[in-house]
């Protein structure tokens, strides 16, 4: 039985949670920015085309600049010359924004230990999710973003995003 | 190689000590007389293609073959008569070093910077000796011995390239002081790495005059994941799972070309079925290969449609790939001796399937693609190379066969049976971006012939060497022999024992020629091993192919160029 403003409009309006509507309009539109380097960069680019199909997570609209863009996809191995980019693209995207950790080279440095491998961009930059493969298979990537959509419905606009992260502090955050 | 080269060769260079290891003719000669030996091998006998410079560090070698620790090695190739030839000098000090060859081939410009950056070589009289892979702070040269795999060097800010692009906008004559005269000045502009149109691994610095391009920096590296001083640390079969990551888009011909190197060497005699096999694969990747590049390039210059039709075939190839590897990118399905296993049951018809689907993808893109007044307008003549700079600049491939040289390895020093196949070699004519685009439609078309040759060509039969220095010996023994289990535990833990020595070996892939160049030093480890990758020198030329020309261009013309960061920086 429909209650307060529902029983006078009747089915055309709904009521919701401030917060529901808008995690619900977040989490089915997150912009990836594909900070692509290496071997994950190409099954990112199976993930886009027409048999796995991002778009059918909302997650299409692919954009190259981080202003654009709140989910940062990091498809590849860092190495040291590589990570103060990301580290400068990381800053440069507002909030709120998610940070997606695709591959083993990203997550830990992989099978690479060696003097010019980052060894995980969580060295760098906060993750929110992590996936694993060598590179990871596309369904690895639309679970991850699965995860993600799972995280932000637990948001709340009177939650500050940044906070989430205020304490960390990469090796480049001197 | 016949046996006339090497004594025309000793003849030529009586100073030098003159060997044949495996195909290739070894000069070793004094420091003093490097620069004439190899002025005389390019006017004299024909090597006008630089392959690769590199180092090599005798610090831990048993019995080093000389007494200087370090020894710089150049790669030289005679195309046309198939003849590479080695030239060995050996580095008293490092920091003198040795004298740059950089004037005679302009492929040497970045293999001696290389050379610098990962062993502290120096090469006098070299333009612009900085590093290549390394970062600016980075501290020591890592492939020397002495230095420890693990120690890590972290980079706090990049280098702004401001001043080495300053250096080459200088060096140029393109009369830009005359613009502050119409109150205007020279732009600079910084592209990269991370930008969609440099594939996230390239970064390039231009100075402009309103869009032409005067001047033109690259600079490499930011995919530098250290393949070389890994290599040294795995044993022969341990490394081919990291050289699926080199050309990760063609990650096949890469397992093929680094085994068929050590299986030269070390004399090893694989089984027709498996040369049948590389051939089928091979070919195969080379299509997946050239099929990416396509589809990257016609995204680049705003044709998205283009991309799901060549990228769809693609992806139908991975369910082929997944079971016959059972991983969709990384093959790692060739091993010494032989390949991890024999296809799946019914394979022909799948491959037969496939090939029919990537002809009707690959025509209906040319369709579209090829008469296309925007691609035309785009593409033709633009950044045009003629013959003598490509080779100059080292490039191999269907770079360089697009300029009109016709070059293959696939033809020029057969193996596997190529000699057997018909099939042609692309040329382009005009040696601008709309060959290189092109070009690769082309050899789509020839692989699948090949293919489907080799299908009706191929044998029964193992597809692995019957011998336990070498393969793994079936598990029945291994569980039931004490042989087959002390075989196996050998081989696990140390690996092919290949016999000591030094040689290289090239194969044709699809982005050009990738060789090997291995120091054994008779261990199950290899002791160096030096990649020549193709996409490296190809795109070392790229400053020299885009001045002049306007920013669009310098995009478009680097994705037909198809560089893969992978294999750039290894």
């Amino acid at each position: 039985m429909a209650l307060g403003i529902e029983a006078s409009l009747g089915e055309s309006v709904l009521t919701s949670k401030l917060d529901e509507i808008i995690n619900w309009g977040r989490k089915y539109s997150l912009w990836p920015y594909v900070f692509g380097t290496a071997c994950c960069a190409i099954e990112f680019m199976s993930t886009a085309a027409a048999q796995f199909d991002i778009s059918r997570f909302g997650a299409e609209v692919v954009r190259y600049s981080p202003r654009q863009a709140d989910m940062l996809m990091v498809c590849g191995t860092i190495t040291y010359k590589q990570a103060p980019i990301l580290h400068r693209i990381y800053h440069q995207l507002c909030e709120p924004k998610w940070v997606v950790s695709v591959g083993a080279c990203a997550t830990s440095g992989g099978i690479y230990d060696n003097y010019c491998t980052v060894q995980g961009i969580d060295q760098i930059i906060p993750v929110d999710v992590y996936v694993s493969g060598c590179p990871p298979r596309p369904e690895g990537i639309l679970n991850a973003l699965m995860d993600l959509q799972k995280q932000i419905e637990s948001n709340s606009i009177l939650i500050d995003p940044q906070a989430r992260h205020k304490d960390f502090r990469g090796i480049l955050d001197q | 190689m016949n046996d006339t080269a090497l004594t025309q060769l000793q003849e030529a260079f009586p100073s030098a000590t003159c060997t044949q290891v495996i195909d290739t003719a070894v000069l070793d000669v004094q420091t003093d007389d490097l620069t004439t030996t190899l002025t005389a091998l390019k006017e004299n006998f024909g090597c006008d293609l630089l392959l690769d410079v590199t180092g090599i560090d005798y610090l831990t070698y048993p019995k080093p073959p000389q007494k200087e620790r370090f020894r710089v090695v150049y790669t030289l190739r005679n195309w046309r008569d198939n003849l590479v030839v080695q030239v060995r000098t050996g580095v008293s000090n490092p920091k003198i070093g040795l004298p740059t060859a950089s004037s005679i081939w302009e492929s040497a410009n970045w293999g001696e910077r290389e050379c610098w950056d990962q062993y502290g070589i120096n090469f006098s009289g070299h333009p612009d000796l900085r590093r290549i892979l390394n970062h600016v702070q980075f501290e020591g040269h890592p492939l020397r011995k002495d230095y420890p795999v693990d120690k890590r060097q972290v980079l706090m800010e990049s280098d702004s390239l401001e001043a080495p692009l300053k250096a080459r906008l200088a060096s140029k004559d393109t009369g830009h002081e005359a613009m502050t005269e119409l109150g205007t000045d020279v732009m600079f502009l910084n592209i990269g790495p991370a930008h969609p149109a440099t594939h996230g691994a390239i970064r390039f610095a231009v100075a402009l005059d309103g869009e032409t391009i005067l001047a033109n920096v690259v600079e490499i590296g930011y995919l530098h994941r250290g393949f070389e001083k890994l290599a040294e640390k795995h044993t022969y079969n341990q490394v081919i799972p990291l050289t699926d990551r080199l050309n990760y888009c063609s990650s096949m011909m890469n397992n093929i070309a680094y085994v068929k190197a050590i299986e030269k060497f070390a004399n090893i005699e694989i089984t027709e079925r498996a040369q049948f096999m590389r051939v089928v694969l091979g070919e195969f990747y080379r299509i997946l290969d050239h099929l990416v590049c396509l589809a990257a390039a016609g995204v680049d210059v705003g044709g998205l449609t283009n991309y799901w039709y060549l990228y769809d075939e693609k992806e139908a190839a991975y369910d082929f790939i997944s079971k016959l590897c059972g991983g969709r990118l990384m093959s790692t399905a060739t091993r010494i001796g032989g390949m991890y296993h024999d296809f799946h049951e019914g394979w022909e018809k799948e491959m037969e399937f496939h090939l029919a689907a990537i002809e009707k993808g690959a025509g209906d893109s040319q369709g579209l693609m090829e008469k296309n007044r925007i691609l035309q307008d785009r593409m033709q003549n633009v950044c045009r190379f003629s013959p003598e700079q490509a080779i100059s600049f080292g490039l191999t491939g269907p770079n360089l066969r697009s300029c009109g040289v016709p070059f293959d390895l696939r033809k020029d020093a057969p193996y596997y049976n190529y000699d057997a196949f018909d099939f042609d070699i692309p040329i382009g004519s005009n040696g601008d971006v709309y060959d290189r685009f092109m070009i690769r439609y082309e050899e789509i078309k020839q692989s699948i012939r090949i293919i489907r040759q080799a299908m009706k060509m191929i044998p029964g039969g193992p597809v692995n060497v019957n011998d336990p220095q070498v393969h793994l010996p079936k598990k029945a023994q291994v569980y039931t022999k004490i042989e087959g289990l002390a075989n196996h535990f050998k081989m696990v833990f140390e690996g092919v024992h290949v016999p000591k020595g030094e040689w290289y070996d090239g194969y044709e892939a699809a982005n050009g020629e990738l060789g090997f160049h291995f120091v054994s030093d008779g261990s199950g480890t290899p002791y160096k091993c030096k990649v020549r990758p193709p996409c490296f020198y190809t795109l070392g030329s790229f400053p020299a192919m885009v001045e002049g020309s306007m920013i669009a261009d310098a995009i478009v013309n680097l994705s037909c160029l198809n560089i893969i960061g992978g294999e750039l920086d290894r």
